[in-house]
């Protein structure tokens, strides 16, 4: 008994010292050298004041901001305490439900739209904090974006190109925009616009 | 055609990965990584020294996995203990208070035997000490007991005549600090590089860019957005094919994967060792053809559920054909842009072929279809990859049941590598193949009848039927991914499916060490015109179709009721009829 009580009983201490505290310890040091930011959360700044992360998403619901994607996440939108998807199967009838409801909620703005609505701008995404919006979602909300701020659509396209980006579209992934970022910078075009 | 090449250049990866690590692990296993142990040596002796573990020990196959099974027991215990104290111990800034007992055994089954289901809800339950101290150790310990059970039953095909097996303390720590501790390092590393996060603070508070109105009224005009040592914890979560996620959404989180680049990294991390051990097998029995031939059968294992989850995902969901959406991009229910259709399809499919369970996406929103591929990837049995060293050793199982029936077609006793296999090996095979199986249909039968099964699920119809078979598919392969909408909380489903993980992992542990002592017992027969090929293109066809027959003559009518029913629903939703 005591030939497996020692091995046992000091191997499972050793090994908690060494993958719960010195493991996790290390890479923590390593990674607040190499990438501070990075590490900290790829916080963004206005000044001096923190506006989010630009990995995590936030809910625009305003005209003039371009949105995000719906966001599933209890007990309101984008909460990232709590992240998550609705787990709800393709037939599920509030999946539909909502899904109609959102189309309905977008039309109003864009009645000259004949194009079709990008899936995204009407699905929740897996997490509840998806940051991105595809390019065609972007692209079919410069419109009402424009109209509502008084800019020009060609200003404001030209400002979604510029925000798109995708490590090897088309076959790693898929051309997109940030929502936080793209708002932050139209903040930004209006403001030096007026001056 | 972008989805072929994103594919190929994933499995080409791979294998360029794979090949040398398994080689090297291989040499790890013997003791001869001269370089590795001229680093990380004096750690190796260092826990020798203060363990009173020796190094030339010799354990019988009893006694390996009597050592094994009181080790884990002893790690489940810790987990259980640090759940129902951490109100008490340090390390609890959030002050949370014991998780619940039926829960916490439950997280404490999932985590020793690799599986990582999550009955708690995420970040919200656990303290940061029975985070790192409970389930962090866990990762690293329930892979290196896995992978240390492939190096025992590879040692039963090469020795002859022998009574021994190895040390399991040795091969267990061999593992964890020559294998896992340094690719952890380096892909934890790589993935902060990305932007995971890996700090000690608990969270970040920003100002909202536009607040927002909630439904209660109340204005909100702020965001929490919680850290932790996140990079660390995906690391060896995706290397160790366990899955247990540091945020409630797993790698879905942009905090766990924020960009293609680190999802393809992870997705590497996912398969590289359990790839890579079908190398190591052909290193140790000295002929790595038969690598090659493992490592074909998994792949040609996974190509086809793969191709249907992503033609499927890409196609969208039909129900939406009348809303004027266009679904292009494809079934974009609980995906993220930044994957989409096809690469969370590739994850779907590799992380159910793997018994890893981390998700990019969640599962209970896909299509009928690119859902029954991970289900069917799971009913398999977990072993093409499989867990790290668990898929190994299931596919040698089969491999033991292909030889056989190929010797009864011939008339032949049937050989593998040198070795005769006789009634009791074929026994002890069939047992572990056949007892994981019953359980995930008895305990399906049992949730459908029982309202304590029936009241959890989330989606009405077929798809609350998948729901269940899926987590008992999960839990009884030691996968521990879920159709999330099931809310496993509840005493049956804690209690039902910690059975199910415990026979998915040490039932099966401990008749595979039984058929590694019986072998290692045995001398070589000499090969004869008679011998069947083992290491043929031939062979992998006849263990394709063995894995095949088992799988679908099992599980073909569960899944007819659950996914199958429910794309033809779908089909008569969008083409009008009632």
């Amino acid at each position: 008994m005591a030939q497996l009580l020692r091995p046992l009983l000091s191997s499972l201490l050793l090994f908690s010292a060494l993958f719960g505290f010195a493991y996790p310890a290390a890479v923590t040091a390593l990674a607040s050298l190499a990438f501070p930011s990075k590490a900290g959360g790829s916080v963004v700044l206005v000044g001096q004041e923190a506006v989010g992360s630009s990995l995590i998403g936030q809910p625009f619901t305003r005209p003039e901001s371009f949105w995000g994607r719906p966001s599933a996440t209890a007990p309101s939108a984008y909460n990232a305490s709590a992240s998550g998807g609705s787990n709800l199967g393709p037939l599920h009838p509030r999946l539909l439900k909502a899904i109609e409801a959102r189309v309905e909620a977008l039309r109003p703005f864009d009645p000259e739209h004949a194009r079709p609505i990008p899936i995204d701008l009407v699905t929740a995404s897996g997490s509840g904090l998806d940051p991105h919006i595809s390019k065609e979602a972007a692209f079919y909300q410069v419109q009402r974006v424009a109209r509502s701020r008084g800019l020009s659509e060609k200003a404001v396209r030209s400002l979604v190109e510029q925000h798109v980006e995708g490590l090897w579209p088309g076959v790693f992934d898929e051309p997109r925009v940030n929502v936080l970022l793209l708002n932050l910078d139209l903040k930004n075009m209006e403001q030096t616009g007026v001056e | 055609m972008a989805a072929v090449a994103q594919y190929g250049a994933y499995f080409a990866v791979l294998v360029v990965a794979a090949v040398p690590l398994g080689h090297y692990i291989a040499r790890v296993y013997d003791g001869q990584a001269s370089l590795a142990q001229r680093l990380l040596g004096p750690l190796e002796r260092g826990i020798y020294r203060i363990t009173g573990i020796r190094l030339d020990e010799e354990m019988t196959a009893k006694r390996y996995a009597f050592c094994l099974l009181a080790f884990n027991l002893a790690g489940a215990l810790v987990v259980y203990l640090l759940q129902r104290l951490q109100g008490y111990l340090p390390l609890n800034p959030a002050h949370r208070g014991g998780v619940d007992p039926f829960v916490a055994f439950n997280t404490a089954v999932s985590f020793a035997s690799n599986t990582n289901w999550q009955a708690y809800g995420g970040e919200t339950t656990m303290s940061p000490l029975t985070q790192m101290a409970g389930l962090t150790v866990q990762n690293f310990l329930s892979a290196a007991t896995g992978m240390a059970v492939a190096a025992a039953l590879a040692r039963g095909f090469i020795r002859r005549g022998s009574g021994t097996l190895g040390s399991f303390w040795v091969d267990l720590t061999r593992g964890a600090i020559y294998v896992l501790l340094p690719l952890s390092l380096l892909f934890a590393g790589l993935l902060v590089s990305q932007g995971v996060v890996q700090t000690f603070e608990g969270s970040i508070t920003v100002k909202l860019v536009e607040p927002q109105e909630s439904a209660a009224g109340q204005t909100i005009t702020e965001q929490v957005i919680p850290l932790g040592p996140v990079a660390s914890q995906v690391a060896i979560k995706q290397l160790g094919t366990n899955g247990g996620g540091y945020f409630n959404a797993n790698s879905a989180h942009p905090f766990e994967n924020p960009t293609p680049l680190s999802n393809f990294l992870e997705l590497l991390a996912i398969l590289l060792i359990p790839a890579a051990l079908c190398f190591t097998f052909g290193s140790m029995v000295k002929s790595r053809r038969h690598g090659w031939v493992l490592f074909a059968t998994m792949v040609a294992l996974v190509i086809p559920p793969l191709l249907l989850c992503a033609a499927s995902e890409h196609g969208g969901n039909r129900a939406l054909a009348d809303l004027g959406i266009d679904q292009a991009a494809g079934n974009m229910e609980g995906k993220e842009v930044r994957f989409g259709a096809f690469t969370s399809a590739l994850w779907a499919t590799v992380t159910t072929a793997a018994s890893n369970g981390s998700v990019n996406a969640m599962h209970d929103s896909f299509t009928p279809l690119g859902g029954l591929a991970p289900m069917w990837l799971m009913q398999l049995g977990e072993v093409a990859f499989g867990g790290v060293g668990s898929g190994l050793y299931g596919l040698l199982m089969f491999a033991i049941i292909a030889v056989f029936i190929a010797g009864l077609m011939v008339g032949r006793t049937p050989e593998l590598l040198g070795k005769k296999l006789e009634a009791y090996e074929m026994k002890m095979a069939a047992l572990v193949v056949l007892l994981p199986s019953a359980a995930v249909l008895v305990g399906t039968a049992i949730a459908c009848a029982l309202p304590a099964g029936r009241a959890q699920v989330l989606n009405p119809g077929p798809h609350g039927f998948s729901e269940m078979l899926y987590a008992f598919s999960s839990a009884a392969n030691n996968n521990g991914s879920a159709f999330s909408g099931l809310d496993a909380t509840n005493r049956f489903y804690t209690l039902a499916l910690s059975l199910c993980m415990l026979i998915g992992r040490y039932w099966v542990i401990v008749f595979v060490l039984a058929v590694a002592g019986a072998l290692g017992r045995k001398n070589a027969v000499p090969v004869s015109a008679g011998t069947l090929p083992t290491d043929t293109p031939l062979f992998a066809l006849l263990l394709i179709g063995t894995v095949l027959l088992i799988g679908a003559l099992t599980f073909i009518p569960a899944l007819a009721l659950g996914p199958v029913v429910e794309h033809l629903r779908l089909a008569a939703v969008a083409g009008g009829a009632p």
